[in-house]
């Protein structure tokens, strides 16, 4: 398992580095000179050249890459000055609430995923599978922002069940107002949902389709049995790989619902940037989202090691 | 490999150049027929190019004046889906807004399949230490969800059509790289291949004439994903109010602005721009899923 660990490990922190590198060359995409697109176009030239020696753009770009690389790993993601404030300080407030989010949708759709694709599997080729079926194929090909429309339009105008606005604040602040976290979750939970019920039915099938299941069955267990005790969690354990491979489609939803929902996360910060051109907090918030994925993967990986021993000799 | 092919490999000395366009698309139209979910997949793709690209012909609107005393008004009237807030006839603006979707989504996906399976093959025919570089990138793109990068460059860089087709298509190779490579991987030992290297073929003739070819079911299945999530890229940004100059539109940017009337319950201004990008994106998903069975041997069992 050490092994294991460490080799993941490796592969992840070179991943980090790519993603660093990356976010690096957006920094030199963007128009004119870093210091034109973040001080704009009123900075005289004693400012543009003040600031290239502040943040040694003055620099050849390799040791820039360096600089930067070492303020990344002191944790330095950047100054907005549009905020006047650092780039982790704003992540600081807006990152814990973008993990709410996205950890309470991937628990919901985890949970609804569980009886939806057992449904589906025992039923299968049936009347439910296809209705079940059905309905999360259009869910899959559904964009967040008319899913999260629809959901305001009918339990927030309509029914008026839930607020059509995200509870403002840091996390505890949020939690302080339960109700509406409701919408935004359910949002962000149903598109991964489609993703999740679409993989775990046809791996279920795969798994009914084995021999292990036939010897079940011979020593007299009920089917309910072999499903929920044989079948079901054999499936499930690629799920934990789905999840992380999920992660970055996920985050990507999350500044789609953030935006929709006035939700105030890490997507909104990204969306609000972009609005008003504040690229260090995007370059910042990207590093921020990649690194999120990174771990993310590695966490599911490792989990999944550990669970299947098998993964762990496969190089 | 099909029972056909492998037959045929038996019998004629250069079947090993499996010619793209003769047995895989025979197969894969007869599968796409008998299989009623991608029938009505390709049903939908066709009357939705028809509707959007025909349909202004029969059914004439103005999409560039504005029009502000006929805003806002709801269907009925000279106005079979209302007005928008600008007064453009909402169902003569879906046929507009359809056409710049379908085009671009259907340029990004064959941009992005042109450089995944170009990047894929590569990577996976050289093998080692260069492998091991260019999969290294993908993943760190992988990474970076696709709306993120998206929104970055359509912040530093004013939209036009072709930018979007490059910039989305250039986001979204990542897979079909991933999946030529692997591919690749497994092709480059095979037999046939290896004959090639022997009669003195050059690198670049096994891979275009004999690696690449026999992808050909993998990048099809791909490449119309490619086009379901070219076309949800395309609205996600056009309801972020990106990518799109008025009176230029897309069904996201129609959708872009129906959430400003979502309090007014203007419903005739977020369903049908919803609908028919649900419908689209769910037809090419069912038309992909056809063709996974055609290719995939695996699963027509199902």
């Amino acid at each position: 398992m050490l092994s294991y660990t460490l080799r993941r490990a490796g592969q992840g922190l070179a991943v980090v580095i790519v993603v660093s590198f990356l976010t690096f060359l957006e920094a030199h995409l963007m128009p004119g000179s870093p210091a034109r697109a973040i001080l704009g176009v009123h900075a005289s030239q004693a400012q543009i050249r003040a600031f290239n020696a502040e943040n040694g753009y003055n620099q050849p770009v390799p040791v820039q890459y360096v600089d930067y690389l070492d303020r990344l790993v002191h944790g330095n993601l950047g100054f907005s000055y549009q905020q006047n404030q650092t780039v982790a300080a704003l992540l600081g407030e807006r990152l814990p609430a973008t993990v709410l989010l996205v950890g309470l949708s991937v628990i919901v759709a985890l949970l609804l995923m569980i009886p939806v694709s057992i449904l589906q599997a025992t039923r299968r080729n049936k009347p439910t599978d296809y209705a079940l079926t059905g309905v999360t194929f259009v869910l899959y090909a559904m964009p967040e922002f008319w899913l999260g429309l629809m959901l305001i339009m009918l339990l927030a105008e309509k029914v008026r069940a839930f607020p059509p606005v995200a509870p403002q604040g840091n996390v505890p602040q949020i939690l302080a107002n339960p109700a509406g976290l409701v919408l935004p979750v359910i949002t962000l939970a149903l598109g991964s949902l489609a993703a999740f019920t679409r993989y775990l039915r046809s791996s279920l099938l795969d798994n009914l389709a084995e021999d292990y299941v036939r010897t079940a069955r011979a020593t007299g267990a009920s089917e309910r049995r072999v499903m929920l005790r044989h079948v079901f969690p054999n499936s499930l354990l690629p799920v934990i790989t789905l999840v992380g491979l999920s992660l970055p489609g996920i985050l990507g939803g999350a500044l789609i619902t953030e935006s929709v929902f006035n939700y105030p996360g890490m997507g909104l910060l990204y969306w609000n940037s972009a609005q008003s051109r504040d690229y260090p907090v995007m370059l910042g918030v990207t590093m921020v989202v990649g690194l999120a994925t990174i771990a993310g993967n590695l966490l599911a990986d490792l989990l999944y090691a550990a669970a299947d021993p098998r993964v762990r000799y496969v190089s | 490999m099909t029972a056909q092919q492998s037959l045929a490999t038996s019998v004629s000395p250069d079947a090993g150049e499996v010619t793209p366009g003769t047995r895989p698309w025979r197969d894969a139209l007869a599968v796409l027929i008998a299989n009623r979910a991608a029938l009505a997949g390709l049903i939908v793709i066709v009357v939705m190019l028809g509707f959007s690209f025909l349909g202004p012909l029969f059914y004439h609107t103005n999409q560039v004046a504005t029009d502000l005393p006929a805003s806002l008004r709801p269907p009925g009237g000279g106005h079979p889906l209302g007005t928008d807030n600008e007064g453009h006839d909402v169902l003569g603006r879906l046929m507009v807004a359809g056409q710049s979707s379908l085009e671009v989504g259907l340029a990004a996906a064959a941009v992005a399949t042109i450089i995944g399976v170009c990047y894929g093959a590569i990577s996976g025919f050289a093998g080692g230490i260069l492998d091991g570089i260019m999969m290294r990138l993908v993943d760190g793109l992988l990474a970076i969800p696709t709306i993120f990068l998206l929104v970055f460059l359509f912040t530093v860089y004013q939209a036009s059509t072709l930018l979007l087709v490059l910039v989305i298509g250039l986001v979204a190779w990542l897979v079909p790289a991933r999946l030529v490579r692997a591919e690749t991987l497994s092709l480059r030992t095979r037999e046939y291949v290896q004959a090639v290297r022997v009669m003195g073929g050059s690198g670049r003739r096994m891979v275009a004439l004999h690696i690449v070819p026999n992808t050909i079911g993998t990048i099809m299945v791909n490449a119309t994903f490619q086009v379901a999530d070219a076309i949800l890229a395309l609205a996600s940004l056009g309801f972020l109010g990106l990518g799109v100059q008025p009176p230029a539109t897309n069904w996201g940017a129609m959708l872009s602005t129906g959430i400003n009337y979502v309090y007014a319950n203007d419903w005739w201004l977020i369903y049908p721009p919803g609908i028919a990008i649900v419908l689209t994106v769910m037809a090419f998903n069912a038309v992909g899923d056809g063709m996974r069975d055609v290719f995939e041997v695996r699963l027509r069992r199902r």
